[in-house]
Order: structure tokens, then C-alpha cells, then sequence
């Protein structure tokens, strides 16, 4: 295990170069499509909608139900109440969705046009047209994080919004989870929860939403997701399960407005991880742990030891959003590689406490110039835009993360729990193999002519191995 | 000032659509019917802008704003380059909300002189967008400064999002070059054979489709605006003897700003398909000629014209019976509206239909003498309606853009893309061909016949 990292380095660099960071809004958008016709509203010029509902498009290789307040010059000028209500009155006419999330955007935020107190007043005016559409405010602007950070902010508003003070339910939990987990990682974890006989809310669903499916008619808002029926009944539960860091403030606020019990883990990526979920869950069912979660436990154990014989002593450099990269950081060390360099996109806490080289919170040229300067790597993971400083280090790209516009299926690539850890061990495993291939050592030349100039059939490579 | 740009391009008297209005809707701008709040599509002005500068391949384009508009945004087209690839690199200030209070403009010095340090470009483009614009950093002067300071043209590209439509921001665009960019070099020789063409891409290199074309007929393209353009081409693109604009509703004014101050000829034309193609290669000739280039390149034109669509034909033979009497549903816009109506109808398909957003008035005549009785013209379709149209079988195929793939993939029905999120080259005599062949492939496609074959408890539910 390499030493602790060095702290942070504020960026004093004026240019990003590459950006590993995404807009907040879009990570709010992404977390209202795991809610069950749910429709995102962003506020803002249409550009802010056109280019996340494309890179999500991009990603999930779905219809993204998008919307935009469509401010123009005038609305900017004198304010966008306005479209912001025609905007609402449209949707819910149109679309009739269960949830409309309204995030604000760098534009409206710095005209600071107080987009809740216009929303109070927009419900009142369209109670009619709305019904039992869901308005909620989502404060995710542009400027203070990425993905995750909007993705928070969103199931955070939903909390605050819906939740209601509910009865215990005992063998229910309430899952929040982070916006670093698959469609593939959400069904393990429901597979999982069913093993113990507990029942379980996911919020927010994407397996309901954006796992690919073809529904029998077409759906101006999300197929799937958390049912909108479940969101007052959030509290109705025994447990709350809060996966990874940046669901903690919404699990908090879900704890004191309805008094459940709020667990908060980091990560289920690792042995360590699985073993954390599958002990919380025994102890709150009062079950064993069924056959089958101890034979994929085993199997997770056999693969952790294959593996490890090709990633040992290898290094990995990563670029990831801070929930991501201590999942990522997490199994590779578990597997006895080194990580020389692990850029992020913000801030996170604890990010210091990462057993990595360092820590950067930059972009994919920082990835590059830093991994380069700390002598280079064997393997890059990332998400689809870190080809280019994969490719100019001259180590290949494990396509992690988002977005991942060149892969097909990506979010059923699962990288929690037993399973999901042991298949993203092999997946590390195969990608060092395969950048290794071929690399084994050169006889010394003196030794190679000799026997290539006395016996010129024989195979050097196989007389040096 | 921003608003006497804006005021010039909505008076652009060659565009087609200006024309058409009254006085008082010309007045009101492009953005006179504005975006229905909660129902509309399309990207902003900065988007127009972006996408028809950022061709210029060896130029550094650093994006003034919050990372919105290039974290979202950058690599996300497919125009290709024969060589530098600067241009595919994602610059942004990445605005934050210190930044903001403090005003990005010391910010945005600082970049530049990072780009220019980092990269050596021979020129930098600088995008207004939103939130500086809202604050009002000044980035013209900022631009000017460091034009002075870096020795080499640092250019800011007027266009915040909140302007208007992504075809407004395309003019935007042009209008930037014409202010700073065309005019300002001299090429090394001429020819009385030199052209330029304007608004056109190289999106998945269909302009290499056309090149050797032109290289056939002795034509030089001094200049192309801007698809796989070096900054000192787009400089010098005032000595061309003739220009085509490629796709007139983005970037009409280019044309004929450049036919006033230079007496550059223009014509608007297409690549998509034989008939636009030859059309194309036809009114070249005609107006060099009459210019001044050798009289036998008319006849020349002609032989290579006739000598490229036989070729055609022979290669399409054994496509014809695959897409015979195939109805297509089209949802496009611009010109390739009748572009690609005309190419489908030559290879014995039927449109029932096709979209004019986007389009000129022009560009909606050609559409509907095409169409005649058998198709329709839609402007925008609802995706319901769309859904429905696929999934009752109303046509085989659809072809259309990123955006709407999903309606005809969940109807579960062939689907094509022809936008510019697209992998093949379509222009010219070569993308004929390879449109025909990609429309085969995706109508034999097994998938299609395994999506909607009944699953096994459908079977066991049916009565016996």
C-alpha cells in the first residue's frame, strides 16, 4: 500500500483542459429519471438542455425526457418566471408526469431569481392543470460540483419535498443510493435484500428506468423508477441504507423528518464492502445469510486470488467522481495494485484519507501531466473521454463511470457486492493481462544469437521463458 | 454591440426565410416565433456557434463559461481532421461562483495565455456564453488585448446561449469570421479555378467524398468553412473565385457578404445525393467559367458527371431489389429535407414523408415538387404520433437524428442515422452508394425479425 496522498493541490490553473466533470443539473436530471414518470425541467437557455439530454442519450443509448424553460434574451433580462409557469403549465399538460424536478442553471442562478418562492406561487396559480403532479425544487447549479453533487442535491429535494412522518415498517428498507451505482449494481442489491426476505424502496430506480427495456407504448417521461406512490412513504421503513458519502445529507434529512435510522456506507465495492452490506442485512433481518450469498462470497474470494496474480504490483491511475473513485480505489489496492494519481471532480470529504499517490481535483490533463510525472502506468480507468490521455500514456482505458459514449450496455456493468466486485475484479485482471500480452522479457542478445546461429529452428522466446 | 450583429442577420436579405416575412416580423428577429417553454428542442445560440467554428482544426477554442457549456458539450461531434486535432481538445474557464462575483474576465486572460503557452495555436476562439455575457465581462476587449499580447488572432465568438436557436448562432458564427477572420491573409498563388465552400463540415469526412472531385475537374478549394480548415484557409477564403454555401440556413450571410465585398459568385447547393451533386459540380463550372476559367471545363464537368453516374448505377444494381418500394418516414431538417428525398426517390424508395424544420422557404419548395402527391410535409412531428406512424407500419424505415432514434428503435423498426451524430459519410457519388448500402444493411437486419417475434409465454396465453 502506497503512503497516504498529499493533500489536494488547489488548481491555480485558469483553463480546464478536458473536463472529467459534468454539469450538476445533469446529474440532478439523471437522478429524477430514476423516479417513475418522472420529468426533469431544467431552467435555463435550451443549450443547457441540449447538451445534457445528449450526452445522457450518449451513455444510456435511451430516450432522456428533458425539458427546458427556454430562456431567451428578453426573460434574461427582465426574469423567467414566466416561462417558468407556461413551462410547468406545458408539462404537466402534455406529459402528465408524476414528478416534475425544476433545476435552476448557471444562467438563472446568477440572474439569483428565487426559483423556490416562484414555484410556491406557480403551484398555487396551476393546481388544476398540475393534479397530483409533484413540483420540486432542485438547487443544483452549475457552479459548485458535478454529477454526483447534482445527483445529491435532487434526491435531497425529493426527501425534503415528499417524505412524510410514517410509521416503523419493520422488513423494509429504504435504499438511497449514489449516483456512482449501475442499473447492474441496483439489481444485485435488490436480489440481495430479497435473499434476507426484507423488502426494499430504491430511490432513485434507474433499473426501472434506464436499464433498456421496450415498454408497449411510447412515454414522454421516464418508463420506470421509484413509484411515485413510495415517495411519501419513504420513512415507512426499518432501516435506511445510504450508499455512498454523498447520499449521507439526504439520508439525514430523511432521519429527522420521519425518525428512521440512517446507515451510511461508502462503498460495497470490495470484499470489505460486500461483507458490510451482507452483516448490516443479517443482523437487520435476523437471518443467516442464504447459500447462495456464501457461495458468491467464496467465488469472490477464489477470483480475488486469480486476479491478483496479474494486477499486483501494477499501476492504476483513475479518474472518477469522488463516491466512484473510493470504490475503484478500494478494489485496486485490494488487489495489490498501486494507485500513483486519482483525479476527481470536487472536494469530497475524507478524500485525503485514500491509500493513493495522489489526489488530484482536476481534469483529464491533469490525469496525463500527473501520472506522467510520477513515472507513468500500467492501466487508466475512467470514463470514454480519458481515451485520449490513456492513449498518449500509452496504457489502455478500462471505460468506467460517465459518460461512456463508445460502449454499448454499460449500465448493466456492475461493480458492488460479491458479484459485481468479483466480475469488475476479473474485468481490471483481463485489461492488465491483455496490456501485458506478449511482455515476456528478451533473452540476453549474446545468448539469443548464439542459439539462433547454431540451432536457427529452435525458438529463442521459448528457450529465455 | 451584440444587438447590431444580431439586427444584421435578421435582415440577411439572400435568406430565404427573411424574404418571406413582412417588414415587422424581420424587425422582430429570427427568434420571432420564440421556443415553446416546456415543449422545445434544439440547442442555443453558443451551440450554433460551437459547432460551425469548431471545424477549424488547428485553432485552441476555449469555452468562457460554467462548465455546462463544454463539460456537457465538447468532443460530442463527429467533423474530422486530416491532421491537427487541437480543435477536439475541451477548453473551458469552468466558471465558478467566486468567479463569477469577481468577474471572469481576469480569468479568461489567464486561459488564453495557457492555451497559447500549451498549445501554440495559430489562433484562439473565444466563446461568449450565459453568465459571462449576464455579467458583463467584456470579452472583446479582453480578445483585442490579447491579440496584441500573443501575436496571433484572438477572436471572440459573440453568441451566449440566451441570443436565440442554434441556426442563429450558426449566422453568429459567420458573422464572426467576416469580422475577423476572412480578408485578413493572402494565399501564397491563385487560380482561376479557385473555390470555397461555406457550411460545410466534414462531419465523418463526407467533404474527402468530394474532394477528388473537385480535384478531377481542376478545381482548387482554397478554402472550406469550416470542415477540416486551417485557420490561414478560413483567412484567405476572399480570393476564391466562386462559393457554394452548403447548408444556406446556416450560414447564407457568409455567402453573400462575401459576393458584396469581394464579388465572390454563390450558389446554394447539397451533396446529399447524385441530382445535388451533379447540380452542384454543374453550377460550379458554369460560374467559373463565366469568370474566366477555361470554357472546357463545362464540357469536362459534363463527362466526369456522366462518367460518375453510370459508375453509380452499376455499383447500385444489386441493391435496387433490396430497397424497391421501401416507404421511408424522414425526419430531418435544412436541406437535406429535399436532399435526401430526391436520393431516396432515385433509389426506388418512397417517402411518405418528410420534415422541413430548420428549412428555408426554398428549401420547402424543392421538398414539396419532389414529395408530389404520394408524401407528406411535416414540420415537427409529435414523438406520439411519430410512434404510432412507425409501429402500424406506416413505413419501413425511418431516418432521422439522434434525437428521435428512440421512437422508431422502442416501435421496434429499422432506423438510420443521418445526422451529424452519424458514423458514415454520405455526400457525393461514394456516399450515395454507401447510404444505399447502410439502408439495406439496416432493413435486412436480422434484429429486427427477432424483436418482434412473440415471447415463449405469449405462446402458452394464446387459446389452443
Amino acid at each position: 500500500m502506497t503512503s497516504a496522498m498529499t493533500s489536494a493541490p488547489t488548481r491555480r490553473k485558469a483553463l480546464t483542459v478536458d473536463p472529467l466533470k459534468v454539469s450538476p443539473p445533469l446529474g440532478a436530471a439523471l437522478a429524477l429519471l430514476g423516479v417513475d414518470r418522472g420529468l426533469p425541467l431544467l431552467h435555463g437557455s435550451q443549450g443547457c438542455t441540449a447538451f445534457a439530454l445528449v450526452m445522457l442519450v450518449r451513455h444510456f443509448r435511451e430516450a432522456i425526457p428533458l425539458q427546458t424553460t427556454a430562456m431567451g434574451e428578453i426573460e434574461t433580462i427582465l426574469g423567467g418566471t414566466d416561462n417558468l409557469e407556461s413551462a410547468i403549465r406545458t408539462i404537466a399538460a402534455k406529459s402528465r408526469p408524476s414528478i416534475i424536478g425544476v433545476c435552476p442553471t448557471a444562467l438563472t442562478d446568477t440572474r439569483s431569481e428565487d426559483m423556490a418562492a416562484d414555484l410556491r406561487g406557480i403551484r398555487d396559480r396551476l393546481a388544476d392543470v398540475l393534479g397530483d403532479t409533484l413540483v420540486v425544487p432542485v438547487p443544483a447549479p452549475d457552479f459548485v460540483g458535478g454529477l454526483q453533487e447534482g445527483w445529491a442535491a435532487a434526491v435531497h429535494a425529493i426527501v425534503e419535498a415528499a417524505a412524510r412522518p410514517r410509521p416503523r415498517a419493520t422488513g423494509h428498507v429504504t435504499v438511497l443510493a449514489g449516483s456512482h451505482l449501475t442499473v447492474g449494481d441496483l439489481d444485485g442489491l435488490r436480489d440481495l435484500i430479497d435473499g434476507f426476505g426484507l423488502t426494499c424502496t430504491i430511490l432513485p430506480d434507474l433499473a426501472g428506468s434506464l436499464d433498456g427495456h421496450i415498454p408497449k407504448d411510447w412515454r414522454p417521461v421516464s418508463l420506470g423508477g421509484t413509484p411515485a406512490e413510495a415517495l411519501p412513504d419513504l420513512g415507512r421503513a426499518e432501516a435506511v441504507l445510504a450508499l455512498g458519502d454523498h447520499m449521507r445529507p439526504a439520508a439525514e434529512a430523511l432521519r429527522d423528518r420521519t425518525g428512521v435510522p440512517v446507515t451510511v456506507m461508502e462503498t460495497l465495492t470490495g470484499l470489505d464492502g460486500g461483507d458490510r452490506l451482507v452483516a448490516w442485512l443479517t443482523r437487520l433481518s435476523g437471518r443467516s445469510a442464504p447459500d447462495w450469498v456464501r457461495r458468491d462470497r467464496s467465488r469472490l474470494q477464489d477470483t480475488l486470488i486469480d486476479a491478483h496474480f496479474a494486477v499486483v504490483g501494477q499501476r492504476i491511475v483513475i479518474a472518477a467522481e469522488p463516491d466512484l473513485s473510493r470504490a475503484l480505489v478500494t478494489l485496486c489496492t485490494d488487489l495489490g495494485a498501486t494507485v500513483p494519481v486519482a483525479v476527481t471532480t470536487t472536494r469530497a470529504p475524507d478524500l485525503e484519507g485514500m491509500p493513493v499517490g495522489q489526489v488530484l481535483v482536476g481534469d483529464l490533463d491533469d490525469l496525463e501531466t500527473a501520472t506522467r510525472a510520477a513515472g507513468g502506468c500500467d492501466l487508466v480507468i475512467g470514463p470514454s473521454p480519458a481515451i485520449r490521455a490513456s492513449t498518449a500514456l500509452g496504457a489502455p482505458l478500462l471505460r468506467v463511470g460517465f459518460p461512456q459514449v463508445d460502449r454499448v450496455g454499460a449500465q448493466h456493468v456492475a461493480l458492488t457486492g460479491y458479484r459485481g466486485t468479483r466480475e469488475m475484479a476479473s474485468t481490471i485482471a483481463n485489461a492488465l493481462i491483455d496490456a501485458h500480452a506478449g511482455h515476456h522479457g528478451h533473452p540476453p542478445p549474446s545468448r539469443a544469437e548464439t542459439v539462433h546461429d547454431q540451432r536457427p529452428h529452435a525458438c529463442p522466446a521459448a528457450a529465455a521463458d | 454591440m451584440l444587438t447590431d450583429r444580431l439586427a444584421a442577420v435578421f435582415h440577411e436579405p439572400d435568406c430565404a426565410t427573411n424574404r418571406a416575412k413582412s417588414d415587422t416580423a424581420r424587425k422582430a428577429g429570427c427568434r420571432a416565433k420564440a421556443p415553446t417553454p416546456g415543449a422545445a428542442a434544439g440547442g442555443c445560440a453558443f451551440d450554433g456557434a460551437k459547432i460551425a467554428l469548431q471545424p477549424i482544426v488547428d485553432a485552441a477554442h476555449v469555452v468562457h463559461g460554467p462548465i455546462a457549456c463544454e463539460g456537457n458539450n465538447w468532443d460530442n461531434r463527429h467533423a474530422a481532421s486530416s491532421g491537427p486535432d487541437l480543435y477536439r481538445r475541451g477548453l473551458t474557464t469552468d466558471l465558478s461562483d467566486l468567479d463569477v462575483i469577481h468577474g471572469g474576465e481576469k480569468k479568461l486572460w489567464r486561459a488564453i495565455g495557457e492555451a497559447v503557452d500549451t498549445f501554440d495555436p495559430p489562433a484562439v476562439f473565444v466563446y461568449q456564453t450565459c453568465v459571462p455575457a449576464l455579467v458583463g465581462d467584456d470579452i472583446r476587449a479582453v480578445c483585442a488585448v490579447a491579440t496584441e499580447h500573443h501575436g496571433r488572432p484572438v477572436i471572440p465568438v459573440e453568441a451566449p446561449g440566451f441570443v436565440g436557436s442554434k441556426t442563429l448562432g450558426n449566422k453568429l458564427a459567420g458573422e464572426t469570421l467576416l469580422e475577423h477572420v476572412i480578408g485578413t491573409r493572402e494565399p501564397e498563388t491563385t487560380t482561376p479555378t479557385d473555390i470555397a465552400l461555406i457550411a460545410e463540415y466534414n462531419i465523418v469526412g463526407e467533404l474527402w467524398q468530394i474532394a477528388p472531385l473537385f480535384e478531377r475537374l481542376g478545381l482548387r478549394l482554397l478554402s472550406c468553412i469550416t470542415g477540416d480548415a486551417r485557420f490561414h484557409q478560413i483567412a484567405q477564403a476572399h480570393r476564391a473565385r466562386v462559393s457554394m454555401v452548403v447548408c444556406s440556413q446556416a450560414m447564407i450571410n457568409v455567402g453573400r457578404k462575401m459576393k458584396e465585398r469581394w464579388g465572390i459568385p454563390y450558389f446554394e447547393g447539397s451533396f446529399h445525393g447524385l441530382r445535388a451533386t451533379s447540380d452542384a459540380l454543374r453550377n460550379f463550372a458554369r460560374l467559373l467559367v463565366a469568370r474566366g476559367a477555361p470554357a472546357d471545363l463545362i464540357d469536362r464537368t459534363e463527362a466526369l458527371i456522366t462518367e460518375q453516374e453510370a459508375r453509380v448505377w452499376r455499383r447500385f444494381a444489386p441493391l435496387r431489389d433490396r430497397l424497391a418500394g421501401k416507404r421511408v418516414l424522414l425526419y430531418t431538417g435544412g436541406h437535406k429535407s429535399w436532399a435526401i428525398v430526391s436520393t431516396l426517390q432515385d433509389m426506388g424508395m418512397t417517402v411518405i414523408g418528410t420534415s422541413v424544420r430548420k428549412a428555408t422557404e426554398d428549401d420547402k419548395d424543392r421538398a414539396r415538387a419532389l414529395l408530389g402527391e404520394e408524401g407528406t410535409l411535416f414540420g415537427a412531428i409529435p414523438n406520439a404520433e411519430m410512434y404510432r406512424m412507425l409501429k402500424e407500419g406506416e413505413a419501413d424505415i425511418m431516418l432521422s437524428g439522434g434525437r428521435s432514434q428512440f421512437v422508431a428503435l422502442k416501435a421496434r423498426r429499422p432506423w438510420l442515422d443521418t445526422n451529424q451524430e452519424r458514423h458514415h459519410a454520405y455526400a457525393g457519388y461514394e456516399g450515395f452508394i454507401t447510404l444505399a448500402e447502410r439502408i439495406a444493411l439496416t432493413l435486412d437486419a436480422p434484429v429486427w425479425d427477432q424483436v418482434t417475434r412473440p415471447a415463449p409465454w405469449e405462446d402458452e396465453e394464446a387459446p389452443p
